[in-house]
């Protein structure tokens, strides 16, 4: 059985990658699960410098789902290299890094600096961070922003390019086509949603960022759509996230046109869950008679009508 | 090294309308559980509640051999997964990770080791309390409550001559007032030369005026906090506390990872409380 994928020039033995935020460095898991036996592991978002992050309550639980305003909370790209990347590639994790910036000068600069470290197999860009006032979504909200960033980048590293996009806009999809126009080599979708939650007792905010992006099964049905569009709109693979917590859940984003998924609140709940998510599809593609498990990408059924 | 395990629910006691003990068969969980860790505890499968509960832990379970065969909690009905918690029938089986975070550590040599409780902060000081007996260390507890009735399991503590002192707020038992006004009492009337060394758990605003009395008498303290918690793993940033830096700033750090016990001179109390 065949379930590596393809992204960009970068083969993952499979389509499992933790999503940006919800793995921390990587490391902190490393003695619990194989990290190499994840598709990739994808790294908290890095700016060039530390950064405090917003103060608590970060987290509320909502309805099957989670709101957080986190205010991406890092080491900075160049701690990141010195202390996190040396076990991440002892552990023979395949690594993605997401990068921030609050211009785009800054994305260039930590991609340039990534760019030259053994280990990092790709660069996934943070251009939808719903939580900080700065930088993050202001790109991923405006379509000539985002082909400007995307391209920036582009000329400033080799590694492939991707994207990560908001479902804060009206059309996802127009963004896709804009990232993949800029030289994009695969997009990620989607973000979190931006939200709220009231203590009705207090009338305080729950979280003190006042707002905060919703994930987790909640989000689900909306994320597969928006993967369908901008699969059915960009040639690039598209990387589907979005309240995935079973194997069944991977195997809708694949079918709905995604070529690999990203897991991330179903990691709080189950470190676990990737022995879990492999042996699912593993009986998925027995059952169906699926040798190469990207033969299933993009392969929805329609209707007659509503058929291209 | 955390495990997690479908842990069966040997029992579950009712102490009060609002908070039990339930008690989990978890042997190779259990087994390597320190004082002040915790226990991530899945309320219910399914997407509501999503995300587990983090738990001090209360009692390590024994064989009557002294093999270690599971933990117990002390559970408050407070939300949807406590109150799920509360209700699991016996021999029902709830997803337990651990044991996680960083423990209490031993009193120096010479040094009595004094525990201080408020509410639900009782938890971790059964296992602290059953260690430093072990371990020929005297040691005594302050427990403060709101009312008599919210003191619990006070016998269990009373055991091999442990001093057991009480506080409630409506004076029902013990001192009236908060746990800080008999501990507050015997600070002042232990000699400087007789070494203690103060460990708290209980509501933030407890365990900064603990922290606040121990470093007027010049004692070491250490807190066991229960912030917000996300994964419990370090994977989301969701627990952090802003503790001082050796340059003199602050920064958030993962209670979680770097807690939930820390010294408590290193903790910058000025946050609105979760």
């Amino acid at each position: 059985m065949d379930l590596s994928v393809r992204i960009g020039g970068l083969t993952l033995k499979n389509p499992f990658m933790s999503a940006s935020g919800c793995f921390g460095y990587g490391v902190e898991y490393a003695d619990l699960i194989d990290l190499s036996s994840l598709g990739a592991v994808v790294v908290k978002g890095l700016f060039l410098a530390e950064r405090p992050g917003h103060p608590p309550p970060r987290i509320v639980e909502t309805p099957a789902g989670m709101l957080n305003a986190i205010g991406l909370q890092g080491i900075g790209v160049h701690r990141f290299v010195r202390e996190k990347m040396p076990e991440l590639v002892a552990r023979r994790a395949t690594v993605i890094v997401n990068v921030c910036g609050t211009t785009i000068d800054e994305y260039v600069e930590v991609t340039r600096i990534l760019s030259d470290v053994e280990g990092v197999a790709a660069i996934e860009l943070n251009i939808s961070c719903p939580n900080i006032k700065e930088g993050g979504i202001s790109f991923g909200c405006d379509l000539e922003n985002t082909r400007r960033v995307v391209s920036a980048v582009r000329r400033a590293t080799s590694l492939p390019l991707i994207p990560k996009l908001t479902p804060n806009v009206t059309s996802v999809s127009s963004f896709a086509k804009a990232a993949e126009d800029a030289g994009a080599d695969a997009v990620s979708l989607v973000n979190t949603f931006l939200a709220m939650a009231i203590d009705v007792e207090t009338r305080r905010p729950r979280l003190s960022n006042v707002m905060g992006g919703l994930s987790g099964p909640a989000i689900r049905p909306i994320a597969v759509r928006m993967v369908y569009e901008c699969a059915c709109r960009v040639g690039i693979p598209v990387i589907g996230m979005g309240g995935i917590a079973s194997a069944a859940d991977v195997l809708e984003f694949l079918i709905a046109g995604a070529t690999a998924v990203q897991v991330g609140t179903a990691n709080f709940v189950d470190p676990f869950i990737w022995g879990k998510l492999d042996a699912g599809v593993r009986d998925y593609m027995a059952r169906h008679g699926i040798e190469r498990l990207s033969d299933l990408t993009g392969t929805v059924d329609l209707p007659g009508e509503k058929r291209a | 090294m955390p495990v997690d395990v479908d842990a069966e629910i040997l029992s579950s006691t009712r102490l009060s309308d609002d908070y039990s003990v339930v008690a989990f068969r978890a042997p190779e969980l259990a087994r390597t559980i320190r004082p002040g860790q915790f226990v991530m505890i899945r309320a219910a499968a399914g997407d509501t509640p999503l995300l587990r509960r983090p738990y001090s832990v209360f009692e390590r379970l024994r064989r009557a051999d002294g093999e270690v065969v599971g933990f117990s909690i002390l559970n408050k009905r407070v939300g949807v997964g406590s109150r799920l918690i509360a209700d699991a029938p016996a021999g029902s089986r709830l997803a337990c990770l651990g044991p996680l975070g960083r423990p209490f550590s031993p009193p120096p040599a010479d040094s009595e080791a004094w525990m201080v409780a408020g509410g639900t902060g009782l938890a971790p000081f059964a296992t602290l309390g059953e260690d430093l007996a072990a371990a020929g260390i005297p040691n005594r507890l302050f427990y403060g409550a709101r009312t008599g009735a919210e003191l619990f399991c006070v016998d269990r503590f009373e055991t091999g001559g442990r001093r057991v002192t009480l506080a409630t707020e409506d004076g029902t038992a013990g001192d009236r007032g908060r746990v800080t006004v008999p501990l507050a009492r015997e600070l002042a009337a232990r000699p400087a030369t007789q070494a203690v060394t103060i460990y708290a758990c209980g509501p933030e605003a407890m365990l900064e005026a603990v922290a606040a009395l121990a470093a007027s008498h010049g004692r070491a303290c250490e807190v066991a906090t229960e912030r917000r918690m996300g994964c419990g793993m370090g994977g989301c940033y969701s627990c952090v506390i802003r503790v001082r830096t050796a340059d003199g700033g602050t920064r958030y750090v993962r209670s979680c990872l770097e807690g939930p016990v820390f010294r408590a001179a290193d903790i910058v109390w000025d946050e609105r409380r979760p």
